[in-house]
């Protein structure tokens, strides 16, 4: 069944680039919602983040600027340093607020915004990492109607972040990192 | 699992926009300070955050507190405003004013720098060390301002943590920094101080963008990551607003996130450095 989806917004810490990169391969080239991840990282990472996970992906993937708009089909990584949540008009919002759960951009900023803006029209996926940022984030896009993937813990190079989430109840779904992907685009694109 | 079954309905949040709407409006009218341009998604995170954090069944009841006791007011002001930040934030910027900026600066028999939105002034005494260091310092005033008074009591008095400013020393060493950070601090227990002499030609003042006037006549502003928290429209009011300050041929600074874009201002400014966000105000007007 196709669905009618704003965004998919992700967060990831520990191992979180291979996660991606796996994730964004599997999405097909007319992917109709827009992507907006967030992968804890030094704020001296400067935008190599985006550029590395171009190379996986077929949608544009970039680190956004300051109220840029969200155009579905384009994958958007926060900016290392800054907070990217999501604002009702589709745009960006950048924050150098301080950090939440020790990291800055936070997953829980995206998520709680995105939660707002979209409601039932959102995804949300939380993936490998070791802290619990993210968890109350995903139950509040739960809570708004959206739906929630966790990555499986046993698929996880650190089960932390997924485990905090399934033991909260934010997960409708827990899947193998090789599922996500081709999950995502069965759901959205009805492949 | 446990899954909860408390769905949270767009009528719930309609009503809680309404709430946070009547909030900083409450605020506005009784403390003067105006967040209501403010960009919504960051404020109404600020704004649950301290609303989970005190406990409030709802904002409501926290605006409620909000008017009655001014202690609680501070502690929320600095939720709403502040911009945590570092010495020499974003290293490549202060090496580019260094290698773009200053040789021009050194050609004017005075300079005036607004560093607008200083916070608890870590980056205004990053440029205050650089302008020394150039031989620039005594020819310099710096205005340092903040919508906070509490901010820029702690950036008057510039102390830091040390374990802070241990990683600032990396970053002054990549922004191009010619000595040791540690040269222009004193360190006492877990804090460093910034020298007095850094101080002597800074002027900390209280200016709200959103609400105050022009800051005449500068040759530098400073503004980086301060126009995020601003909806489009006050973005656009505070382009205007540097665009007044500046004197022809000045130099704005921006955060490297931040645009002139969506400012409908675009061209009134020659880029100078993109990707650092350095702009330069035309020598001729632009609407001549």
């Amino acid at each position: 069944m196709r669905r009618t989806m704003k965004a998919v917004v992700m967060g990831a810490s520990w191992g979180g680039l291979n996660a991606f990169s796996t994730i964004l391969a599997g999405l097909p080239a007319r992917f109709p919602a827009a992507v907006l991840l967030v992968q804890h990282q030094h704020a001296s990472a400067d935008n190599r983040l985006a550029w590395l996970l171009s190379r996986y992906s077929t949608l544009p993937v970039r680190a956004p600027e300051d109220k840029e708009e969200i155009l579905p089909g384009h994958v958007y990584v926060a900016p290392p340093g800054y907070h990217m949540l999501v604002n009702e008009d589709d745009t960006v919002a950048l924050s150098t607020y301080r950090p939440v759960h020790f990291s800055r951009p936070s997953i829980d900023e995206l998520f709680f915004s995105a939660g707002h803006a979209y409601g039932a029209a959102l995804v949300g996926v939380l993936l490998t990492g070791a802290n619990d940022d993210g968890s109350d984030g995903l139950d509040y896009i739960r809570r708004r109607g959206g739906h929630t993937l966790v990555q499986s813990p046993q698929s996880s190079e650190a089960p932390v972040m997924p485990e905090a989430a399934i033991i909260k109840g934010a997960a409708r779904e827990v899947l193998d990192l090789e599922r996500i992907g081709p999950y995502l685009a069965d759901y959205l694109v009805g492949l | 699992m446990q899954q909860s079954m408390d769905v949270i309905d767009d009528d719930q949040i309609q009503i809680e926009d309404i709430e946070i709407r009547l909030l900083l409006e409450a605020i506005y009218q009784l403390y003067g300070y105006d967040f209501r341009a403010y960009s919504r998604a960051s404020m109404r995170r600020r704004v649950m955050h301290r609303l989970a954090m005190s406990g409030f069944p709802s904002v409501t009841q926290m605006t409620e507190r909000v008017l009655r006791d001014r202690q609680f007011f501070v502690i929320l002001l600095n939720d709403l405003t502040v911009n945590v930040t570092e010495m020499y934030r974003d290293p490549e910027f202060y090496r580019a004013f260094r290698e773009e900026v200053i040789p021009v600066l050194k050609t004017f028999p005075f300079i005036k720098i607004w560093h607008a939105g200083c916070s608890t002034g870590e980056e205004i005494y990053s440029m205050a060390i650089l302008l020394e260091e150039e031989g620039l310092y005594d020819r310099a005033m710096l205005y340092a301002t903040d919508i906070d008074k509490n901010v820029l009591m702690a950036a008057k008095k510039g102390i830091y943590p040390i374990d802070a400013f241990k990683q600032y020393t990396e970053n002054y060493r990549r922004a191009g920094g010619r000595k040791s950070l540690s040269e222009y601090a004193t360190a006492r227990y877990d804090s460093v101080i910034m020298e007095q002499r850094l101080k002597r030609n800074i002027v900390f003042a209280d200016h709200d963008l959103a609400t105050d006037q022009v800051f005449g006549e500068m040759h530098v502003i400073l503004c980086r990551n301060v126009l995020i928290y601003f909806d489009r429209p006050l973005q656009e009011r505070v382009i205007r607003l540097f665009d007044d300050s500046l004197d022809l041929g000045g130099f704005l600074c921006l955060g490297t996130k931040e645009s002139l874009r969506f400012s409908g201002n675009e061209d009134a400014f020659d880029v100078i450095n993109k990707s650092l966000r350095i702009f330069r105000k035309r020598q001729i007007p632009h609407n001549a």
